[in-house]
């Protein structure tokens, strides 16, 4: 049996059934590469889970809604009525959620809060990002720095951060730019030390290490093996900042050093559907939902992101 | 109002070496940091306030009746105009002769240091409450979250994770407040002599920390999960509920542990939000009210009080985890 297999193989495997191949330069090329490509395997684990597919589509329409809705409508969201026939009204045909106790639409309102407060969330996380990615690269790269930056992040850090956008929101008058540099001023430095974390462990990881042995120029190890990691953190961190600053808005609100009363952001109508909840409990609905949405949707975006940025995820 | 873990454990890591003659440097080291570090922040912290409304320097009667000219004379005649530094050294001069300045308009001419002694046992006392109860359940939703990760419980824990962390907590308590006090039949606030009107504030409370505890430690147990040594008990024969308890809670808990002391000492702060919903007279309500009726006096002592109550925190978490952790290297790595 053993031995007729043998021969069989013989048979088959006569040297005149065979010719050698052409020597194809391209083709030996593209044996060398596999066709992975960080972005995409990114992308495809990202969106893999539905969940995922469903918030994105669903922060995205609440989004273009928010920008859409002051462009394109005619409705002012300050407009008050003097007429009290039409304050507290229930949601109706003209209100869609009703009106205030002032007679402002609460329909019109909570679109132009929603921007408000995810341009003021948008901008805070872009500098708390953009300054600390700069700054924590530099740190990594520079020893010199420590002891001025270590004392910096203890100090910033050892004050509770509600305190500190207390205390700064006390001391100014608080408009949207205040209320930007209290946030700002205090978030690089968390991001600064993330990302100086992060590329150290990074830029001396084995194989960066190996790389540089060889002779891999150093501009070709930070653009092809440390700038895709960080860009993934970039956006992860982003996403994660804009939750947290839309929540210090509401809570600056609360405690009445906020926005301007008469500024329309989701802090002030979620504060004043607040106190008028026990007679009109709609007026609170539509903004505290929305803001629920978007804090979630962010929050569950980033982490998701970072999952997904993990090539140890990938496919 | 604590600060994110800084990534894994080992981040804040320092190495030892050598014996307890480098513990004891560690110590000394790390405490005239500290002393340092209190010293920036509270000059800091004072400096950014005297930037404070000067209308909140005045009580309402005054604000009443006197014009511009008498409102300057006064505060001439409080210092309050007097070089930053020289208020500085004044401040502290008092507060070692245990003078924290007068309430103005919350309490008007009351000693902050009174009002102080009848506020912090209030908080305290929900504060320990709630950090008991936010340990408990957040220790022990952790541990179910890692014996079942990926199933069913570990879900739903981390959809209750998120909804914590993520919205505002100003909206879920204010529901918890409306609704739940509703379906329960609990005291919509405070009363000190009903003490079911103690129940719904500690539970908001704890709310937070249970989240934090909860993630935290699942998540440092599923690291540890992968070791060795876990390994190796289970290959032993250890059932599995024997090695997560005896083996990895013990190296799991470690990283957490830095910030009890954090925990231990903010019983005292209070949290702003609920004390105002619930009109509970602790600090955190105060520090509220003195800044709605811009009260500088008291917004100052308050905030320098938080501000130095959580450096000393972080400063006997790390003395805390150099004991507890055998395995602990006192130099700081490198990143």
């Amino acid at each position: 049996m053993k031995s007729e297999t043998v021969k069989n193989m013989d048979v088959l495997l006569r040297p005149e059934k065979f010719r050698a191949a052409v020597f194809d330069r391209t083709a030996s090329e593209e044996g060398g590469f596999s066709n992975y490509s960080y972005w995409r395997s990114t992308i495809r684990t990202f969106f893999r889970s539905k969940f995922v597919v469903f918030i994105v589509a669903l922060i995205g329409m609440l989004i273009l809604m928010a920008f859409l809705y002051p462009a394109l409508s005619k409705t002012d969201p300050g407009a008050i009525s003097t007429n009290p026939m039409t304050w507290n009204k229930r949601p109706n045909a003209d209100h869609w959620f009703g009106t205030d106790s002032i007679g402002r639409d609460i329909w019109a309102r909570a679109w132009y809060g929603t921007r408000n407060s995810f341009l003021l969330a948008f901008f805070i996380a872009c500098s708390d990002v953009g300054v600390g990615t700069v700054v924590g690269a530099l740190w990594g790269y520079n020893k010199k720095m420590d002891p001025v930056m270590i004392e910096i992040y203890n100090v910033m850090t050892n004050i509770p951060s509600t305190v500190y956008l207390v205390l700064l929101a006390y001391i100014m008058n608080t408009s949207f730019l205040t209320l930007f540099i209290a946030m700002a001023s205090r978030g690089w430095i968390v991001e600064a030390r993330f990302f100086r974390n992060r590329i150290l462990s990074i830029r001396d990881s084995e194989y960066n290490v190996a790389s540089k042995c060889l002779g891999t120029p150093m501009r070709r190890i930070v653009s092809r093996n440390i700038i895709p990691h960080i860009v993934s953190l970039i956006i992860m961190e982003t996403a994660l900042v804009i939750p947290y600053s839309i929540s210090s808005e509401v809570f600056l609100s609360f405690i009445g050093i906020g926005m301007p009363v008469d500024a329309v952001t989701l802090g002030n109508i979620v504060n004043q559907g607040r106190s008028s909840f026990a007679l009109h409990p709609y007026q609170m609905l539509l903004p505290t939902a929305i803001l629920c949405v978007i804090t979630i949707a962010f929050y569950v975006i980033g982490n998701k992101f970072a999952d997904a940025s993990d090539p140890r995820n990938h496919v | 109002m604590r600060a994110e873990l800084p990534g894994l454990a080992g981040q804040r890591a320092y190495s030892i070496r050598g014996g307890p003659e480098s513990l004891l440097r560690y110590i000394l080291n790390r405490t005239l940091r500290s002393i340092l570090t209190v010293v920036i922040v509270f000059v800091t912290v004072f400096m950014l306030l005297r930037f404070m409304p000067l209308n909140g320097y005045f009580t309402d009667e005054m604000l009443k009746v006197s014009d511009e000219q008498t409102r300057m004379a006064y505060l001439r005649n409080q210092g309050l105009l007097d070089p930053p530094f020289s208020q500085l050294w004044r401040f502290v001069k008092n507060l070692f002769a245990g003078d924290l300045g007068r309430s103005l308009t919350v309490y008007p001419k009351v000693p902050i240091t009174i009002l102080l002694c009848e506020k912090i046992p209030v908080t305290a006392a929900f504060g320990a409450a709630s950090l008991v109860l936010g340990m408990t359940l957040g220790l022990l939703m952790g541990m179910f979250m890692a014996r079942y990760k990926e199933r069913l419980g570990d879900t739903l824990g981390t959809f209750y994770v998120v909804f914590v962390r993520a919205v505002p907590s100003l909206i879920y308590l204010f529901f918890i407040q409306v609704w739940v006090s509703g379906v329960l039949k609990l005291p919509l606030v405070f009363y000190e002599d009903r003490p079911e009107s103690w129940i719904l504030p500690t539970i908001c409370l704890s709310l937070g920390s249970i989240a934090w505890y909860a993630i935290w430690l699942r998540r440092f147990m599923v690291d540890e999960e992968n070791r060795d040594y876990v390994k190796f008990a289970m290959v032993k024969g250890l059932s599995k509920k024997y090695v997560l308890r005896r083996h990895l809670f013990k190296n799991a808990i470690i990283p957490i542990a830095i910030y009890l002391p954090s925990d231990i000492l903010f019983i005292i702060s209070g949290s702003l939000i609920i004390e105002s919903l619930y009109a509970i007279p602790g600090t955190g309500g105060l520090l509220t009210k003195a800044i709605q009726k811009q009260d500088n006096n008291l917004v100052q002592v308050i905030v320098l009080m938080y501000a130095i109550l959580s450096v000393l925190g972080v400063f006997l978490g790390d003395l805390l985890v150099a004991f507890v952790d055998p395995r602990i290297r006192l130099t700081e790595d490198e990143g």
